[in-house]
């Protein structure tokens, strides 16, 4: 700040506090809820304060789920949620590594095609074409497999363009050296691109994993049986019924559950979940 | 650019761009002409007979009053999602990047719900607002206004724009604050030499500096409540009450998986990516000349 103003200090304080706490209001309500027994959940006014209940209310979900709506257990929905987000991150990484390296570093018939087909995916997001997909992947008899969870979501651009503006930027001297010392193009890849890649590979994967995490329309249709039910989905098929049906504690719990594991791994990669953000938006 | 020294082998490229490609065809190509090639047909639900059509398919869709209302109801969704989004994330960089102490820690407590899903998200509101349990309802019907978003059309919209807006605060957060940071110290310092206060150096100086941010959140954001936020509707409302909140996106999926129209889905689902591939352009085309003063 250029000059000093202690009033102005004081209004900034109070406009991030005020902003900070609407943002935290749902997550407390949310916790708050999910520490509650179903009577108190459903009392009006609901109390603002956490009660006895988190244990019995968590261990409750994660073994069996709720008793009414969906009866999956939220464990299992985790697990299925943790494949889905790691195969996702871990997928486009390793393709467009790979596709990114051929299309930097050779020359062969077909370069700018291949270009191009990738390019053009950015463009549309699977919301739009989200039927005939189901269709290719029933077909492909993958429906109600981690298979047909994970790859439709895989084919996406951005990753390869991250790693092609990256390695464009890695020196030449590099690759020179390597070609003079004999070293083969996947000696030259494993050896010294992997490594030089290190902080482009941790902030695409948060994204990643968040995105993959985070999924719903697909796994909606996609999975059938409760067993492949991602907790994303869960949520939502505990939601479906009668309002007065809802279990609100059991709810809300399982919401607590899901969003726990991307915002820890936001929180404690932050500075590479911000590197990732503007990286694979620009 | 491209790179001098490459290395040469017949066969290795085509092995390596294999996997994105093979992923790309089935999963991108494959699917995205078969949308093409339904939006001509009309097909009934157990495919039995199709015929073909030309674009009667698109015809009926402009001509349907729900399509087009659904078109509106998009339409101002995604104006109160994007003004409203950028304006409080704006806001609160604004005054994030004044304070000299806590920076860090107010950054780290609003970026968090961006981890958070969609559907949470939603659910998180749908409890927040529940027209019996709801805490803000209880304090809402203290106040004297009645809250009931399952039978008010207008307040069924609020909620999905509260829950949407909460979302995506923390990206256009991020950006702001990234874009303010990186105005010149100099220009400032010789603004408030010249005696301008905190408030005119924002509109002169500051503003017209984070235009490129701004105009890069704006189709971000277009395109977010455009199609990210079909989790929040489906979560949240269903699109209720009688079809208020019924969002394109949430429309192809409506029409296709619950009620079968398979040519009338993909005629939808061919608009939109006619309205991305136009977002898309738009937003190359100005990134590349940088609105900027």
């Amino acid at each position: 700040m250029v000059e000093h103003r202690p009033l102005g200090s004081i209004v900034s304080h109070l406009v991030l506090i005020a902003g900070v706490a609407i943002v935290a209001l749902p997550l407390y309500v949310g916790f708050v809820a999910s520490t509650l027994s179903f009577d108190q959940v459903t009392a009006v006014p609901m109390q603002m304060t956490p009660g006895t209940h988190l244990l019995e209310n968590y261990e409750a979900v994660l073994l069996h789920g709720s008793t009414a709506g969906s009866k999956a257990p939220v464990g299992r929905m985790m697990w299925n949620s943790l494949v889905m987000a790691l195969a996702i991150a871990i997928g486009k990484i390793a393709i467009s590594m790979l596709s990114a390296f051929a299309i930097v570093y050779f020359r062969f018939p077909l370069r700018r095609t291949f270009f191009w087909m990738i390019f053009v995916t950015l463009m549309l997001p699977v919301e739009v074409r989200i039927l005939p997909t189901y269709q290719v992947v029933a077909e492909l008899g993958m429906v109600d497999t981690y298979a047909g969870l994970t790859l439709p979501l895989i084919a996406s651009a951005t990753a390869t363009f991250l790693f092609r503006q990256f390695f464009l930027t890695v020196p030449e001297e590099l690759a020179e050296a390597a070609r003079i010392d004999g070293a083969g193009p996947m000696r030259f890849f494993v050896d010294i691109l992997l490594p030089l890649s290190r902080t482009s590979i941790a902030a695409l994967f948060v994204i990643m994993f968040i995105y993959g995490w985070n999924q719903y329309l697909w796994p909606l249709l996609v999975t059938t049986r409760e067993d492949m039910y991602t907790v994303v989905i869960g949520i939502k098929r505990m939601v479906a019924g009668g309002d007065t049906l809802i279990e609100w504690q059991y709810v809300m719990a399982t919401a607590m559950l899901a969003l726990l594991p991307p915002a820890v791994v936001v929180l404690v990669m932050q500075r590479w979940f911000v590197k990732g953000l503007v990286d694979t938006e620009k | 650019m491209e790179k001098r020294v490459v290395f040469k082998s017949p066969w290795l490229p085509y092995a390596l761009v294999a996997p994105q490609l093979v992923i790309t065809l089935v999963f991108f190509f494959w699917p995205a002409s078969q949308a093409l090639y339904w939006s001509l047909l009309i097909q009934d639900a157990f495919a039995a007979r199709t015929q073909f059509v030309w674009f009667d398919n698109f015809r009926d869709l402009f001509n349907d009053p729900r399509y087009l209302a659904s078109f509106q109801i998009t339409a101002v969704f995604s104006i109160l999602v994007t003004v409203i989004g950028l304006s409080v994330a704006l806001l609160l960089a604004v005054f994030a990047d004044r304070v000299v102490r806590g920076a860090r820690v107010y950054k780290t407590l609003l970026i968090w719900p961006y981890a958070v899903a969609a559907a949470v998200a939603a659910v998180l509101w749908v409890f927040l607002l529940n027209p019996t349990l709801g805490v803000i309802t209880h304090l809402l019907r203290a106040l004297g206004y009645d809250w009931n978003y399952l039978l008010n059309a207008r307040q069924a919209l609020i909620l999905i724009v509260i829950a949407a807006v909460w979302k995506q605060i923390s990206y256009n957060f991020l950006f702001f604050l990234a874009g303010l940071q990186s105005v010149p110290k100099s220009l400032i310092e010789a603004a408030a030499i010249d005696g301008a206060g905190p408030a005119r150096r924002f509109w002169t100086i500051v503003f017209p500096m984070l235009s490129p941010t701004t105009f890069f959140l704006l189709v971000v954001n277009i395109v977010y409540a455009f199609f990210d936020t079909f989790a929040i509707v489906d979560a949240a409302t269903g699109g209720g009450p009688v079809q208020a909140t019924a969002i394109l996106v949430f429309k192809v999926y409506q029409d296709g998986v619950q009620a079968l129209d398979l040519g009338g889905s993909a005629a939808q689902s061919v608009v939109l990516m006619a309205i991305v591939i136009g977002l898309t352009v738009v937003q190359f085309r100005f990134v590349e000349r940088k609105v900027q003063y």
